[in-house]
């Protein structure tokens, strides 16, 4: 069972390698083959997790070193993997959910002429992401975690003959080293702490080290999660990123690649439970961009844009609820993956819908497209109905909990926690009720594309509407499965520990204000949305409204700060590297070549002069080797 | 008695008793064998010359020197393998001539070298053919003067000048010699008959004879000068010790002996002998290495000389002259090593720099060579100077990695021509590497293995010695290596940066497609030079294991 393991791995990475090394003879059934290999790699997940299933709950950790990848002296780095409740999970979200991708794909991709590059890069996307959540270290981790940004780099610039696409994979790549940084850094704390990288001796022994310690590593691993995961204040790249292809949008930048830091923090667990100071920050971090990513998603009228506000918002819930510590753990994961299902069918769904509108993305361009997109509008309408949590859905079972463990927190932290994750969950309800609205009811809006031509929208090939249709099934029934005796609960519990809070509000009275701010955010969208037309060009709106179109100022603020603070060190630094350190440059290399000169002119070939510079040498020699021995 | 008397007495003694034999040396000659195939091949070229018709000779002085010098190879590796560089280690022929490890690696080397450069000697598709006959790099006549009625005919005639090739068996038969000369007397022997041949090579130029004959006459002139000092110096050190053998100085020097010769008895054990003996002795050492200030010579005869002979002095002859330099001062003075050492590191320090500056201003390839050929020998000085085995290993290592590096880039340089012969000034470089990559990508292999870039033989040369001599207390020496070494690399990134990032030139020279001789040089060269530098621990380890000198 072992091995099986490390083929998990090595199926998406071989094709990654067949594909992007077979040049054009693949380029007619490249795509099948990385469908194929993600698949092959769903079904060894699912082997596995049989086989964990077979097992006592306690016992459910498979473990494999393949090979001894760094051993050098007292640093020892093993290519090892881990098999627990924790990986199996995200192994069978990321190649489930992966694999409807791929396949989706087959069909959205279908005109474009380097599909078979897509594919590739989709498969090394698969096996980075599976690296990242198999290794059983954090250096082998942190191979994934750069993998999975260079592929979510590669993906994001895939339209690259377009410069938006090429500027907002640069700027993803660059502000995801701020995180990468901080990974780096918590991995170096960690081997001078610990002496090893392995999962098992550090979280062992975290709290031998000392809360100081244990601080500046959370602190660390919340830097490198903030960057992967778009959490405030490293979310700015999220938006931007919705320039690469939809499926790419849907696996990477929703259901999967962003969770990474969602994974990181629960892996982590004891180091974050010895630093409660640390902890807040998470939790800090959490609640902020919960109401941030939910406020620009208000504001989008580009459906992919107010999707990728969203997810910005839903991993902020996780992260909220991965800082509560072992109360909000497995709420965290389950939220984790249910989201996997409903943002990844959302954004198919929006796919879809660009794929019938000529790649419209702006939503007051939409309107009325229920009855021309029958499969789309049930799966996308199942999607935002599990989203905003109604009864019965998946959302409402993760979600709910989320917000109950916010409140278990207690004290003034405790409420306000809870206050926040409640409010998110009216402005939810407001925005996705915005999408839903301005896309599939009211009237046309429908305008001509650049070639003059008004869209014919018409539902997607079967490649595309069947993943659609399997994800929504999973928007649907996911979180009701997990809750059946705690299924979920009892699954993960040996991993992450869990933890009943005493929380100051009832779990029904938690529901019942869910559902009233449920209902109070659809009737505002109702009321803005559905009742009044809604017009082609966005109304100038208020200050916030203009704020929260401009990402609530994000590249303001990030270009005042660091692009002018950084120009303004590089501008001085450029000046000290050309004035001093040139200088001592050049003038070291001029003084050189002065010298050259002048010592070539002793060689002027004459056989008597060369003779008087040998007996010069030897008297030299002489004296001084006399000299030494009178001295 | 008076001294009259007792010289009239020894004359009628020895009239009348019948006269003494003279014992027969006793000669190892299965352990001397590698010295002495060499020298037999070399006589048989001699004979080859006086007795096989002229259209014949080439190719049987080439068969005769190859096959002269695998076999010497051969038995250098029998007689290691036999395990005469470990623990059979022994002194040979009289006392005259040690057979150990650090001798019979260097031989090896020296064979090896020799065996690649024969075959640059014998390369004929560079030259254009002389009426219908293949020559090459040699003057047609050696003895002919420059330009005048008798060269005209002997170019007519297609004469070519086969005696190179035993001329070379003759230089290699000395340069075996040499680091393994437990003697002075055979040390100084053996100097001069490695350095006689090649005098006489580098004046055999077919192109710009008067140059080259100009470089030969200026190299007999000084190295006549130096083996004066070498020949003083042994004087003087034999004044010292009453004895030429290296084991006997070193006893001296130790003050472990105990029977003087009497007619010594004023002098022996006067420092004054020694310190300026063994002076003397180094200054003739190190004119062979081309240290500063006995280097003058190098550009010179590294210019004039045939470019193939160039290649394989500038990496033989070091080899040797360095083997001798370890021997004596390892074996003769390491009981003066506080009086050696601080003079030696003033001559490694003046070398390295000496060597890189002034090479930062030629223009012209073969003298940017010698230049860092006396950069090399101080970086060379400075494992020499660590006293250490390590530091015998590492010099033994770095001199088996440099002689294929200088053998190889030498041999690139034969293949850049004009109509007027090899191009060697650097401007005629220009754009090489847009005319002919693969000719200029090779030459840059070289020069980055002289620069001492990672993943080459010179850098890991480099760091052994570097590291020797840092662990023999010698750490201000390494610095003022690594300095010249970061200078030294600013000359040899310029060429590569002339060859691939300048404009060809319209009347460039052109690259000849030279026969498999000289390809197989330069393949050798490369691949030397990249398994050294990418696994040279097997190399470092057979150098570690022959680096202990018998006594």
């Amino acid at each position: 069972m072992e091995n099986l393991i490390g083929l998990l791995v090595l199926a998406p990475l071989l094709g990654a390698g067949v594909l992007l090394c077979g040049g054009r003879r693949l380029d007619r059934t490249g795509h099948w083959i990385g469908t194929l290999l993600a698949a092959a790699s769903f079904v060894i997940g699912v082997v596995l997790f049989a086989d964990l299933l077979g097992r006592p709950a306690d016992d459910r950790e498979l473990g494999a070193t393949v090979f001894s990848w760094v051993p050098v002296g007292g640093f020892r780095a093993d290519v090892g993997f881990q098999l627990d409740q924790l990986s199996m999970t995200f192994v069978l979200l990321i190649t489930g959910v992966g694999s409807l991708i791929h396949l989706y794909s087959v069909g959205y991709m279908e005109h474009d002429e380097r599909r078979r590059r897509f594919f590739g890069y989709l498969n090394l996307f698969l096996a980075a992401m599976l690296l990242l959540v198999l290794a059983d270290n954090y250096l082998l981790l942190y191979v994934g975690w750069e993998g999975v940004g260079l592929a979510s780099y590669l993906l994001i610039g895939f339209w690259q003959h377009k410069p938006s696409a090429a500027t907002a994979a640069k700027k993803a790549f660059l502000v995801n080293r701020v995180g990468d940084v901080g990974l780096s850094i918590a991995v170096m704390l960690m081997f001078t702490t610990f002496g090893t990288f392995a999962f098992g001796p550090v979280l062992e022994h975290a709290e031998e080290a000392g809360e100081g310690k244990l601080t500046a590593i959370g602190l660390m691993l919340l830097l490198a999660a903030c960057g992967k995961s778009a959490q405030v204040p490293l979310q700015s790249w999220l938006g931007d990123a919705m320039e690469g292809p939809t499926p790419v949008s849907a696996l990477i930048h929703a259901a999967t690649m962003v969770t990474a830091g969602v994974y990181l923090i629960v892996r982590s667990g004891a180091v974050f439970d010895g630093a409660p100071d640390a902890q807040t920050a998470v939790v800090t971090v959490g609640a902020v961009t919960l109401l941030f990513g939910a406020i620009v998603g208000c504001a989008k009228d580009d459906i992919k844009k107010a999707l990728a506000g969203s997810t910005m918002s839903q991993i902020g819930y996780m992260i909220l609820a991965a800082g509560l510590g072992p109360i909000g753990y497995v709420f965290a994961i389950m939220h984790l993956v249910t989201h996997g299902f409903f943002k990844a069918g959302l954004f198919l769904g929006a796919g879809s819908v660009m794929h019938g509108m000529n790649d419209e993305v702006d939503m007051r361009r939409y309107g009325g497209l229920r009855t021309y997109m029958p499969v789309t509008f049930v799966t996308f309408g199942l999607g935002y109905l599990a989203i905003i949590g109604f009864p019965g859905l998946s959302g409402f079972f993760s979600k709910d909990k989320i917000i109950e463990a916010a409140f278990a927190k207690g004290g003034t932290e405790g409420w306000i926690l809870g206050g926040a994750a409640l409010l998110g969950a009216a402005i939810t309800a407001y925005y996705m009720t915005r999408v839903m609205l301005m896309t599939f009811f009211g009237e046309k809006r429908w305008q001509p594309d650049e070639r003059g031509e008004l869209p014919h929208p018409h539902e997607s090939p079967r490649t595309m509407t069947i993943p659609m249709i399997v994800l929504a099934f999973g928007s649907v029934f996911a979180g009701g499965l997990f809750s059946i005796n705690d299924a979920f609960l009892k699954w993960l519990e040996p991993v992450t520990g869990h933890a009943e809070g005493h929380s100051p509000v009832t779990a029904t009275q938690v529901t019942a204000a869910t559902m009233v701010v449920l209902v109070v955010g659809f009737a505002l969208a109702w009321a803005q949305y559905g009742r009044r037309p809604v017009p082609v060009t966005a109304p100038p709106g208020g200050l916030l409204v203009r704020a929260a179109r401009r990402d609530l100022l994000q590249d303001d603020f990030n270009h005042v700060v660091l692009v002018r603070g950084g120009e303004h060190l590089t501008r001085s630094l450029v000046y000290v590297d050309h004035t001093l350190v040139d200088g001592v440059v050049n003038g070291t290399a001029a003084s050189v070549g002065g010298l050259s000169g002048r010592m070539r002119r002793l060689q002027n070939g004459f056989a008597r002069s060369y003779a008087v510079s040998m007996f010069g040498g030897a008297a030299v020699l002489i004296a001084a080797t006399l000299l030494m021995r009178a001295v | 008695m008076s001294r009259t008397a007792t010289v009239h007495s020894l004359w009628t003694t020895a009239a009348a008793e019948p006269p003494v034999r003279i014992p027969a040396p006793h000669i190892e000659y299965a352990q001397l064998s590698p010295t002495l195939i060499v020298l037999g091949a070399a006589l048989v070229g001699v004979l080859v010359e006086a007795f096989l018709p002229r259209r014949t000779r080439y190719h049987a002085q080439l068969l005769l020197t190859v096959v002269g010098l695998a076999a010497a190879f051969a038995a250098v590796i029998a007689l290691a393998a036999g395990g005469f560089a470990g623990d059979k280690a022994r002194v040979a022929a009289m006392g005259a001539v040690a057979v150990d490890g650090p001798a019979l690696f260097l031989q090896g080397t020296i064979l090896l070298v020799g065996l690649i450069a024969a075959f640059t000697f014998a390369e004929r598709r560079l030259e254009p053919t002389a009426h219908g006959r293949p020559v090459d790099s040699f003057a047609a006549q050696g003895a002919a003067v420059p330009g005048g009625e008798a060269e005209r005919k002997a170019v007519a005639a297609g004469m070519t000048t086969t005696e190179v090739f035993p001329v070379m068996l003759f230089a290699i038969g000395g340069m075996l010699v040499f680091p393994a000369a437990n003697d002075l007397l055979t040390l100084f022997v053996a100097l001069e008959v490695f350095s006689l041949p090649l005098y006489v090579l580098c004046a055999l130029a077919r192109r710009q004879r008067l140059l080259s004959q100009e470089s030969a006459v200026k190299y007999f002139l000084l190295g006549a000068f130096s083996s004066a000092f070498l020949l003083f110096g042994v004087a003087l050190l034999y004044g010292y010790a009453g004895t030429v053998t290296y084991s006997g100085i070193a006893d001296v020097v130790g003050g472990t002996t105990r029977t003087l010769d009497p007619a010594l008895a004023s002098t022996t054990g006067n420092d004054a002998l020694l310190l300026i003996g063994g002076a003397m002795v180094l200054v003739g050492l190190l004119f062979k290495v081309g240290a500063v200030p006995f280097h003058m010579w190098t550009p010179d005869v590294y210019q004039g000389a045939p470019t193939p002979v160039t290649g394989f002095m500038a990496a033989a002859t070091k080899v040797a002259a360095f083997g001798a330099l370890l021997r004596l001062l390892y074996v003769v003075l390491p009981g003066m090593r506080w009086d050696w050492r601080p003079v030696m590191w003033g001559v490694a320090i003046v070398t390295m720099l000496v060597g890189a500056i002034v090479a930062v201003t030629q223009t012209d390839v073969k003298r940017l060579l010698a230049y860092s050929s006396i950069a090399h020998a101080g970086f060379i000085l400075a494992g020499v100077i660590a006293t250490t085995p390590d530091g015998v290993s590492s010099v033994l290592f770095y001199l088996g990695a440099y002689s294929f590096v200088t053998l190889g880039a030498f041999a690139v340089v034969t293949l850049v021509r004009d109509a007027g012969g090899e191009a060697t000034h650097l401007s005629k470089w220009a754009g090489l590497g847009r005319r002919s990559p693969l000719v200029a990508a090779v030459f840059a292999v070289f020069l980055l293995a002289f620069a001492g870039i990672p993943l080459t033989s010179g850098f890991a040369g480099k760091f052994a010695v570097f590291k020797a001599a840092a662990q023999g207390g010698a750490a201000p020496l390494v610095i003022v290596g690594v300095l010249s070494s970061a200078i030294a690399a600013f000359f040899y990134i310029r060429v590569i940066v002339l060859m691939f990032f300048s404009e060809p030139k319209a009347e460039g020279p052109t690259v000849s497609v030279p026969s498999p001789l000289t390809s197989t040089a330069i393949a050798v060269g490369v691949v030397v030079t990249l398994v050294l530098g990418v696994a040279p621990q097997y190399f470092l380890d057979l150098a570690g294991q022959a680096g202990t000198f018998v006594r």
